[in-house]
């Protein structure tokens, strides 16, 4: 049973992505009802709460911080095996609040993704170190668009050149597991831009292979943490 | 007392609904086009969390230094025809995280747009991070009394970036702001080794939004490796690369950018 949490109230791209675009959000005596994929699979996100696609939401920190704690506290996602919460890019009033209002409960940690190259690996050390300075356990790192295989004459490019080790080398350098690395694959993209299930649609992709083995790992993670816990 | 911006003839921002979609990429070129075209360039980086500016022109690690009107920008080279501030310039530790809420971030932007001793600039580009909130809100109020230029939008060509995109226009929309028109970046891979064409990130949605919102579509810029590596390590890829299919994209968006300097001039 999972639960996805958008907090990335400025560029909500969760409802696109699951096709859900244009899905409302009702209230009931038990509180805000998630928009349901599946059954098993509950989605929340500032875009269902917004008319159009022009809408902006041009709010300051305080008002972003006032919904997150709304949808913490407000969504009735019922019983639930792993909630996911989707941030926008940076360390600010988004990631506070989210590790703040949720330090009430346990957070199992934290997914980094990056891509190859210095530039986003740059802004990521910078979110590794947010992640210890909060407390927030890291569970690994994810090295997103790493190579491409040309479709006609099967050669391997750099499009994002890990100049400076990639994800790899930062990884060691800073002591966090690399969950693993997915490749480029145009069909991610329009699996995402069409709202359908790119693990559905291209089973046999290299990427689908990567993404099943990190979501392996994330679960290993989190079976082991809770092993410990009910261990003490 | 003479304002620090009163010697910047044009005021351009850089935004994008999306992350990850080029800001820092396009405003770096636009920066080093406008340059090759005689122009003096800064470039003001208000991306607070990310800062990747400094490293795109290989001065990571300058310091800055106050002189009596404010911050001295950092040159990023011997002529001095562009210049920078970013907060990265203020960090001691490059991987030190800046972790701000809303109001300690708007006081240093007010303070970049102030305080920094630009001089005489033919264009200021600033460099915004991903969204529509307070480095955003705050850039614009405290640019406002100087009249920018307007403002660039950058997408990648698939219809998630374009989405956030969109809302980015109503900000623009809301606040007064200008669209100069739309930049349709990573639009297409050209393979290195057999030429095929691939549209990893899709095509065209770039160009689709431009016409559905009445903007101008300043161009399609592709996926290039010899860009990526360029910026990586801080060197001219303008200079360098002038027969890559990314430059003539990057000088006919700069060029369409200084005609609309002329026309307002005129």
């Amino acid at each position: 049973q999972v639960a996805l949490l958008d907090i990335d109230i400025c560029g909500p791209s969760i409802p696109k992505m699951m096709g859900l675009e244009g899905e409302q959000v009702h209230q009931s005596g038990s509180g805000w009802s998630p928009v349901y994929v599946e059954e098993n699979l509950g989605v929340m996100s500032v875009g269902f709460l917004l008319s159009s696609p022009d809408d902006a939401v041009i709010w300051r920190g305080p008002k972003k911080n006032g919904l997150i704690k709304q949808f913490l506290r407000d969504v009735d996602w019922g019983e639930i095996d792993y909630l996911v919460v989707d941030t926008p890019p940076g360390t600010s009033d988004e990631h506070l609040s989210v590790v703040q209002y949720l330090s009430a409960t346990r957070i199992d940690g934290a997914v980094i993704v990056t891509t190859p190259q210095e530039v986003s690996l740059q802004d990521v050390r910078k979110e590794i170190n947010f992640c210890r300075k909060v407390k927030l356990p890291i569970i690994g790192v994810v090295e997103n668009m790493s190579g491409f295989v040309c479709p006609k004459c099967k050669n391997e490019s750099q499009i994002f050149p890990p100049t400076t080790g990639g994800a790899e080398k930062m990884c060691q350098n800073l002591n966090v597991s690399l969950l693993g690395k997915v490749p480029l694959d145009p069909q991610i993209g329009k699996s995402c831009d069409k709202g359908q299930s790119f693990l559905s649609e291209a089973p046999e992709s290299p990427a689908t292979l990567s993404f099943r083995s990190i979501i392996q790992r994330i679960q290993e993670y989190c079976d082991q943490r809770h092993f410990q816990e009910e261990t003490i | 007392e003479r304002s620090n911006l009163a010697g910047v003839r044009h005021i351009l921002l850089v935004l994008s609904g999306k992350g990850g979609v080029g800001k820092s990429t396009i405003s770096t070129e636009l920066a080093l086009s406008l340059r090759h075209s005689g122009k003096k360039v800064g470039i003001l980086d208000v991306d607070l969390c990310g800062p990747s500016i400094p490293r795109m022109f290989s001065v990571q690690d300058n310091d800055v230094h106050q002189c009596d009107s404010g911050w001295v920008p950092v040159f990023v080279n011997q002529d001095k025809s562009i210049s920078l501030m970013s907060i990265g310039f203020l960090l001691e530790k490059p991987d030190d995280a800046v972790v701000w809420r809303g109001p300690k971030k708007n006081a240093l932007i007010k303070q970049f747009v102030a305080d920094v001793a630009w001089g005489d600039l033919d264009f200021l580009i600033v460099d915004t991070p991903p969204g529509t909130s307070d480095e955003h809100i705050s850039t614009v109020e405290a640019l406002r009394p100087y009249k920018p230029l307007g403002a660039i939008l950058v997408t990648t060509p698939q219809a998630v970036s374009v989405g956030d995109v969109r809302r980015e226009l109503t900000f623009c929309k809301k606040t007064g702001l200008r669209v100069l028109g739309i930049v349709e970046n990573m639009s297409g891979f050209v393979c290195p080794h057999c030429s095929e064409c691939t549209n990893i990130f899709s095509k065209g949605g770039g160009e689709e939004l431009a016409k559905h919102a009445g903007v101008p579509f300043l161009g399609c810029v592709p996926l290039d490796p010899q860009l990526s590596q360029s910026l990586e390590e801080g060197r001219d890829f303008i200079q360098e690369f002038p027969k890559s299919s990314a430059f003539s994209a990057l000088a006919c968006i700069a060029q369409q950018i200084l005609d609309v300097t002329s026309q307002q001039s005129s």
